[in-house]
């Protein structure tokens, strides 16, 4: 007999950084998903069947454009298709277009960490890492307090270079040399202080791998894989001693690893 | 007795409030630690052993110390969970929701208001010119994530859900200073999101913050 499809679905396309944070904390849990990938430059979001669950707004003004290009600003997926104009996704339950949007038992939500919070407070004691979110009130607090930092402080910063390192040459869409070389000085001040903290703590929580550590995964992988920008890279892998153990250590989780497993092969 | 609770922060600034808008809520004993942010006191020790990211407030609960407003916030309401106002829902979906829009405030909401605050609400306070280009920029962005908070409104009272949580409580600060600028035009015009601001702002727990704040 055939098994039911898992309930927990999580629609975007894998290589988000937010939807890859989502999927991260879903592989650490042992929680079975479905991953709706949208192939908008298919159309496949003007499919009915998809229509009736979810409803498209327009968000930003439409423009003409003549090349096929994939915009990812923080988590925002915007799809720019040839001789048509800016399609943004809006579904009924993700007012700013940004993936992911995930679905469990009638429960629709947005925001990647809030996804996992959820995820976590929903599965806690039985599955999968039972850390993850600490099992005390103190250890949560500790996670919640990284986790915000991670938001705050360390997001905003990598997230703008994701796009320019990343993304940017791969669309044929100009880098900004300003903001790279703005944006990498924030996040040297950031990572200093992280390093500091590593030498006190095997994790930035604490000494187990928490949602605060795994909520960095997705930024730091394509700022380590981007093959023209070694001093980036190196920021993660061997400027700083702590970080660089840290980074080794969350990186070869087998969770993360299925996770860049479901990545467009280049 | 001396109080166990100590924040460490600045009567102005946004994220100390958040911290003794949750604390006043709760009804709870607490010393206010002045840090000279303009002395940049925030960015030197002993301060910098309290949060290493140099910023305020850092928050001390006997042996427990915090940073970051927002798990110092969780922290006290979980944790004094029987004390003054409940400040979240304890259904798991409808908490899940909370969650979804407390990062809402956090990564959208804040992002644009904490840029046009200190724009328009701090920079003055010393003399400090302005950025004409930034406040357009933020001013943009602060409009389009009003139209979505005026049709969540619309269907909810509070942001996180039927009753007042710590999502509505986390944008109190910001609102104080926007109120009082240009911004105000984008809250009024909307209906919704006019009443919730009215409604959250006019809480007695929230004038007692206020009234720390020196002339």
């Amino acid at each position: 007999m055939a098994t039911p499809p898992p309930a927990v679905k999580v629609y975007g396309p894998a290589l988000s950084t937010a939807v890859s944070r989502v999927l991260a904390c879903l592989n650490e849990k042992d929680i079975p998903f479905q991953l709706i990938p949208l192939n908008m430059s298919k159309g496949e979001h003007k499919n009915p069947h998809f229509l009736k669950i979810h409803v498209c707004n327009t968000y930003y003004t439409s423009l003409v454009h003549s090349t096929l290009s994939l915009i990812l600003i923080n988590c925002v997926c915007v799809l720019l298709l040839s001789h048509t104009h800016i399609l943004i996704i809006l579904n009924s339950f993700q007012p700013f277009g940004q993936v992911p949007a995930f679905q469990d038992d009638h429960i629709s939500l947005f925001e990647s960490r809030a996804i996992c919070r959820y995820v976590c407070e929903k599965h806690g004691g039985e599955k999968g890492n039972k850390q993850l979110y600490g099992t005390n009130p103190l250890a949560k607090a500790s996670i919640d307090q990284w986790l915000e930092a991670e938001g705050q402080s360390f997001n905003p910063p990598s997230s703008t270079l994701v796009f320019q390192l990343a993304f940017a040459p791969r669309m044929k869409i100009k880098q900004d040399e300003g903001a790279i070389r703005q944006n990498k000085e924030k996040l040297k001040k950031v990572l200093d202080v992280y390093d500091k903290r590593l030498a006190e703590t095997r994790y930035l929580a604490g000494d187990e791998f928490t949602l605060a550590d795994l909520s960095h995964l997705p930024n730091i992988h394509y700022l380590v894989s981007s093959s023209d920008h070694e001093d980036t890279a190196a920021l993660f892998t061997s400027e700083r001693e702590n970080v660089s153990r840290w980074w080794t250590e969350i990186s070869t989780r087998q969770s993360w690893k299925n996770v860049i497993d479901l990545y467009p092969k280049p | 007795m001396m109080a166990t609770i100590k924040v460490h922060g600045s009567p102005y600034s946004t994220a100390t409030m958040r911290v003794t808008a949750t604390l006043c809520e709760k009804q709870l004993e607490f010393e206010l630690l002045y840090i000279n942010v303009r002395n940049g006191d925030h960015k030197k020790e002993p301060f910098l052993s309290h949060n290493p990211f140099g910023q305020v407030p850092a928050f001390e609960d006997g042996d427990l110390k915090l940073f970051e407003s927002r798990a110092i916030t969780q922290y006290i309401n979980h944790e004094y969970a029987d004390k003054g106002t409940k400040l979240t829902i304890s259904e798991s979906k409808k908490m899940a929701i909370m969650w979804m829009w407390s990062e809402v405030e956090s990564l959208h909401f804040d992002q644009a208001a904490s840029k046009l605050v200190w724009e328009l609400g701090i920079k003055p306070l010393f003399g400090a010119p302005l950025d004409p280009k930034i406040v357009e920029e933020n001013e943009a962005k602060l409009d389009s994530i009003l139209s979505v908070y005026e049709k969540r409104l619309s269907e909810s009272k509070y942001l996180g859900g039927e009753c007042f949580t710590l999502v509505d409580l986390h944008h109190l600060p910001s609102l104080h200073y926007l109120m009082k600028s240009q911004i105000k035009k984008l809250f009024e015009s909307r209906p919704y999101v006019s009443a919730w601001v009215a409604d959250i702002t006019a809480r007695p727990a929230w004038a007692k913050v206020i009234a720390m704040i020196p002339n």
